[in-house]
């Protein structure tokens, strides 16, 4: 096999890895800060991406004027949209905006994502805390139905193309960077941002929890929620901010990925379960344990859906991240890098 | 009474009769009025009470004496569904040996699962269960296509050998069956404007759901059950005190296996087709919540969160606009089209949206499901009287 | 409680018994003759109405296209029963209905979700059997729900009229005396799509398919692979992609260096939209191999698919059973009432579906019963025009009907957001006509659940 066609794989994992570990990184968020089992944060990628299309949909906006010159399906005159930002900013920079509908809707994202978050952590979750696990994941997987369901009562259920801006199409020729021969690696321009703007987000998420205070006393939360209550610090807030962070990661991961693959209101389901394997594989409670599983199974499962590979051990390219899950969990009994005691019972 | 304390007893002749009288009792509108749409006295549902009730039931024995919570029981539903079309097609079309092979094959497969998801506890044993059914999920999906049939299903066929059965020569494929009554067969009962559906594949199921259920009392009241409790409240004082709890919490896995795959046989024994989604996580997560929503660890509690999710899939998917208009079509005009555009988005495509909202309302406002709730308000209500 | 000893009867017949009780009174009313055996068949309708069962996913991927065959249904039964503008009918060479429902019965319909599960879809169809008494199931949009559904009518004894289902074994290694499909299948796309890339894209190419991991799969994958090989091609690779897939960019990457000049997706609705999506992403559409330009071909097409693919299907060969652009007098006719009701342009799946009642319609008046034995044989061997297809025969073998196929490109300059394929070629029915024994199978005898 070639060293390129290995590279290519190792960069499509790398890629799935990305969306894995955004999804997983704020599920363990609330998994250690609030002990909650959160079955609707794949609701909320899902909610991230139709930021994205409604991102679209807002900049595409238009007046309608008639065409009489023309006739739609039916024989009537044909209808013709303009969009009103081309109207107000003119053509050129109206299509611009348009084009740019995806990376913008980061804007509308994280505002949305935030408010959902708190929202959902002040007007359901807080009433959980106490409450057993089962309970959590019934009210949670009950709210990620109806978030879905509402989503698809307002925009159907078939996939809705979100395209990426017209100059991040096409491909990058990644073998010459690293002195291969031109043209032997080409990967795709938006999954390189994809994959810059995951590491970023971890970085950030990192970065706050390690040097603010507001982290420093989350992190204290997350080892001994009693202590630091007792202190007198009011870590419920802090637990409330940190939710909403959680869903403002998952809503990024999502809003980035639509022009990877066209949503749809069940755009989230698709990764619920894998991001609870990366989680637990990664370790209870681990922030680094979630991203480095997140990485290591996306380019576990890239390899194994190689032709190679597959007519080596048939049927292995959609086992081998539970499998792995398996392995390891049986090897290492809290994961990669799980601590004691989390949610062990 | 069979072992049972007065109680248990009342309980499970409670059960013997709502079973028995369900044809009657589901069917509470008169035919052909309005509301006849909320009639669940049909067949195919009734079995499918009874079905998912067992599997729950089943499912309860582990998530609720030990606090287990498996996220790959449709696994063994799977399992068993497959073990038991293979029987129809091969042995015979008698449902005995095909709810026999169901129930024991997914006895071993639990046992192999459970043996070694078993060494870890907590969410890392969900999500060991859970890999291992996703994992059969798609297998049955892919490779093993030619055992399971694929996405399509394992159906019986015209050309099947059916070895203990004479030649076929009806050019029909021959319908399940018990010593020649056919699963499907029934007697309809019309009684004034009400119709009454009284179905041979019903009270099959109802026998077994009856039996399953008597020995899930045993279970739960034994020391046995005692012992799985103990598991559950302290797993580490059992520990100290000399017991491995392993054995007891493997029994208890392979039991509620067994069940899975009991409901698994009995499934293609009403309906000879198996499917591979049957095993998907979505399937082992649905008896999760049927089991949270009626009430973990309680007897009845399971059987009741069957019965209403089934409800909601089969009723509410049924409602369709047409029938909202025919319900208000005695108001007036403008009052008519918005009570049905009110109703519209909860029912027909929107079902899985009243479904999620009843998820929520009722583990909010009933904390340990509705028989946890129903037992809270009642006491709440007897204490008032007692001051 | 009543007598019992005659109300022993086979599949369970709800309404029809209760019309059997009530009915003394309307029959004398109602000016119509009543068969005098107490059940000549399953569900025989008693009343002055007869009820369809309209089986289509309302949840899942499959949600929007199941809404669309909904709404032909409905536009359907408000044709039969006399309302609007009659649509086909019209147009329809067969004139035997009279716009008075079928039989004189009017008609009435239930609706169910399938999921695109073959297990809820036998349980959606087994409720509209038991409880409705619907005496015609129809509807679904996978080939797996339709195999199933097809498998319950059979034992019931009622009437399946498939909705849009591509996979061979639906008439072939699966048929049923009881059902009958108007879709075409994957053994036309084949055939049909051949020659038409051969024109296009020559005759020594290297193909690379990725199919998707379930049975309309692989008929597919071998339906265009038996076909371009005969023509020439090269079958370089063909890789199954589980049907649950989301990300293709692992099965996608490898094309280009795999020597492959052509990729074949044997994906449809979501699997096509990412997998498409993904390889128009990695730069495979128009990239240089072998000298040549790689081209990409979808063998199954439908403007829901097209649509949330977007521009990536511009200029991609691949077939469909029938196109609103489509100028013949069924199709104007059928756009027109469609599009007056519902303010766009109907898809194939609403097409065939809606199709499919009137043919079931048309033979229940033509065998002047609704026994689904007579219903069957008053459909085999029917030959007609008028429903948008050209002459259509449905073939007494295998219950398939043998039409013209299109074949389709997607639109370089969509003039509407539903403009967005262009039909190439109508290849007539005579070039993807096949013969009924080559996929095995065996039809069984009708079942009318007496």
């Amino acid at each position: 096999m070639e060293l390129s066609a290995i590279l290519l794989q190792v960069l499509n994992g790398l890629d799935k890895g990305s969306a894995y570990a955004l999804i997983a990184l704020g599920l363990t968020l609330i998994f250690g800060t609030l002990g909650v089992v959160n079955f609707a944060h794949g609701a909320l990628f899902m909610i991230g991406a139709f930021c994205a299309v409604t991102t679209q949909r807002l900049l595409s906006i238009s007046t309608i004027t008639i065409d009489e010159t023309k006739t739609d399906f039916l024989g009537k005159p044909l209808q013709i949209k303009t969009p009103i930002v081309e109207s107000w900013f003119g053509e050129s920079v109206g299509q611009a905006l348009i084009d740019w509908s995806v990376p913008l809707a980061i804007l509308l994202t994280i505002p949305v994502m935030l408010i959902i978050g708190f929202v959902m952590e002040r007007g359901l979750i807080k009433h959980f805390y106490k409450r057993p696990h089962s309970d959590q994941i019934l009210v949670t997987f009950g709210l990620a139905i109806v978030l879905q369901e509402l989503i698809k009562a307002y925009f159907g259920a078939n996939q809705i193309p979100a395209p990426a801006p017209s100059v991040f199409i096409g491909s990058f020729d990644f073998g010459a960077l690293i002195g291969m021969d031109a043209g032997k690696l080409l990967y795709p321009y938006w999954r390189i941002v994809y994959f810059c703007f995951a590491l970023l987000i971890i970085g950030l998420v990192f970065a706050f929890l390690q040097f603010t205070t507001f982290g420093m006393v989350v992190r204290a939360g997350m080892a001994d929620r009693e202590t630091v209550g007792l202190l007198g610090i009011d870590i419920d807030k802090r637990f409330t901010i940190m939710f909403g962070i959680a869903a403002a990661v998952a809503g990024l991961a999502g809003v980035m990925y639509t022009p990877i693959n066209s949503p749809s209101y069940t755009f989230g389901t698709d990764f619920l379960v894998i991001s609870f394997v990366v989680v637990v594989v990664g370790g209870m409670g681990s922030l680094g344990g979630a991203v480095l599983a997140g990485f290591v199974l996306g380019i576990l499962e890239s390899f194994a859906s190689m032709r190679q590979v597959i007519e080596f051990i048939p049927g292995i390219n959609q086992v081998v991240i539970y499998l792995v899950a398996i392995v390891i969990l049986l090897v290492r009994p809290r994961g990669l890098l799980g601590r004691k005691g989390v949610m062990e019972s | 009474m069979l072992g049972l304390s007065r109680n248990d007893f009342l309980m499970l002749l409670l059960v013997l009769f709502l079973v028995a009288a369900a044809p009657i009792l589901l069917n509470p509108f008169p035919e052909g009025s309005s509301l006849a749409q909320f009639n669940a006295g049909y067949p195919d549902l009734m079995q499918r009470f009874l079905i998912f009730g067992i599997f729950a039931v089943g499912f309860n024995i582990l998530f609720g004496l030990t606090g287990y919570l498996s996220f790959g029981h449709a696994a063994f539903l799977g399992a068993g569904s497959y073990a038991g079309v293979w029987m129809l097609k091969l042995l015979t079309i008698n449902v005995i040996p095909a709810i026999l092979m169901s129930t024991i094959v997914a006895g071993v497969f639990s046992l192999l699962i459970g043996y070694i998801s078993l060494r870890r506890s907590g969410i890392y044993f969900s999500i060991l269960t859970l890999a291992f059914a996703q994992m059969s999920f798609a297998l049955a999906s892919s490779v093993l296509q030619p055992i399971t049939g694929g996405e399509t299903g394992l159906q019986t066929n015209l050309n099947d050998p059916r070895i203990l059965d004479g030649a076929n020569t009806s050019g029909n494929i021959p319908a399940p069956s018990l010593f020649g009554f056919e699963m499907r067969e029934s007697i309809q009962v019309p009684m004034g404007d009400w119709l009454w559906t009284f179905n041979v594949g019903y009270y099959v199921c109802a026998f077994v759901l009856l039996i399953a259920f008597y020995i899930a009392i045993r279970i739960f009241r034994s020391p046995f059950g005692m012992m799985l409790k103990a598991v559950k409240s302290n797993n580490e004082r059992l520990s100290y005190t000399g017991i491995n709890p392993r054995p007891y919490t493997l029994a208890a896995f392979v039991i509620s296996g067994m069940y899975a795959g009991l409901a698994g046989g009995l499934m293609v024994a009403m309906d000879p087709l198996a499917g591979s989604e049957r095993m998907q996580w979505t399937a082992s997560g649905e008896v999760v919540l049927m089991t949270i929503l009626g009430g973990v660890g309680t007897v009845l509690g399971p059987v009741i969160g069957a019965g209403i999710i089934k409800y909601f899939e089969n009723i509410f998917s049924k409602i369709n606009d047409n029938m909202l208009q025919s319900w208000f079509a005695f108001m007036p005009d403008g009052l008519e089209s918005f009570m049905v555009a009110v109703v519209h988005p909860f029912v027909g495509k929107g079902w899985h949206l009243s479904l999620g909202l009843m998820f929520m309302l009722a583990i909010i406002f009933l904390p340990g499901g509705l028989i946890g709730g129903i037992d809270s308000v009642y006491r709440r209500i007897f204490k008032k009287r007692a001051q | 409680m009543s007598s019992k000893n005659n109300l022993l009867n086979k599949p369970v017949t709800r309404r029809s018994v209760l019309k059997a009780s009530a009915a003394t009174a309307t029959v004398m009313a109602a000016p119509m003759i009543i068969p005098s055996t107490a059940y000549g068949y399953a569900n025989e309708p008693k009343g002055a109405a007869v009820t369809l069962g309209f089986n289509v996913p309302q949840s899942g991927a499959y949600a929007d296209e199941g809404a669309d065959e909904l709404r032909a249904y409905e536009l359907a039964v408000e044709h039969l029963n006399g309302g609007g503008d009659g649509g086909m009918m019209g147009t329809f060479s067969s004139k035997v209905l009279k716009g008075n429902g079928i039989l004189g019965r009017k008609v009435e319909y239930v609706t169910g979700d399938t999921q695109t599960k073959p297990d809820a879809a036998r349980a959606s169809a087994r409720s509209m059997i038991e409880k409705d008494g619907a005496i015609m199931i129809t509807g679904g949009s996978s080939s797996g729900v339709a195999v199933a559904v097809q498998g319950l009518c059979q034992e019931a004894g009622v009437i399946f009229m498939a909705g849009l289902t591509h996979s061979n074994d639906t008439t072939g290694k699966d048929k049923k005396a009881n059902g009958f499909r108007h879709f075409f299948n994957s053994y036309m796309s084949g055939a049909a799509l051949a020659p038409i890339l051969g024109d296009n894209y020559g005759k020594d190419r290297k193909a690379y398919h990725l199919t998707a991991d379930y049975n309309w799969g692989y008929t597919t994958e071998e339906a265009v692979r038996t076909s371009t090989e005969a023509m020439g091609w090269e079958t370089v690779a063909a890789v199954k992609t589980p049907l649950s897939q989301t990300d293709f960019s692992s099965y996608v990457a490898p094309v280009q260096a795999s020597g492959a000049d052509v990729l074949v997706l044997n994906h449809y609705g979501a699997n096509m939209v990412n997998s498409l999506t993904s390889a128009v992403q990695f730069g495979l559409r128009g990239a240089q191999v072998n000298g040549k330009s790689l081209e990409i071909v979808v063998p199954l097409y439908s403007r829901l698919m097209a649509k949330g693919a977007g521009e990536n299907v511009k200029g991609i060969f691949g077939s469909t059973n029938w196109h609103w652009s489509l100028t013949d007098e069924g199709s104007k006719a059928f756009v027109r009432s469609f599009g007056e009701k519902y303010g766009f342009p109907p898809s194939q799946a609403a097409h065939t579906c809606y199709v499919q009642t009137l043919l079931y319609a048309d033979a229940c008046e033509r065998a002047g019963s609704h026994d689904p034995c007579a219903v069957a044989e008053a459909l085999e061997g029917f030959e007609f025009d008028g429903l948008g297809n050209g002459p259509t025969l449905y073939r007494a073998e295998d219950h398939q009907c043998f039409k013209d196929v299109l074949v389709v490109k997607g639109k370089e300059n969509p003039s509407s957001e539903f403009d967005l394929l262009e039909i190439v070629e109508v290849t007539p029915a005579a070039q993807v006509t096949y013969d009924a024994s080559i996929f095995g199978g065996e039809l069984g005898s009708c079942n009318s659940g007496a």
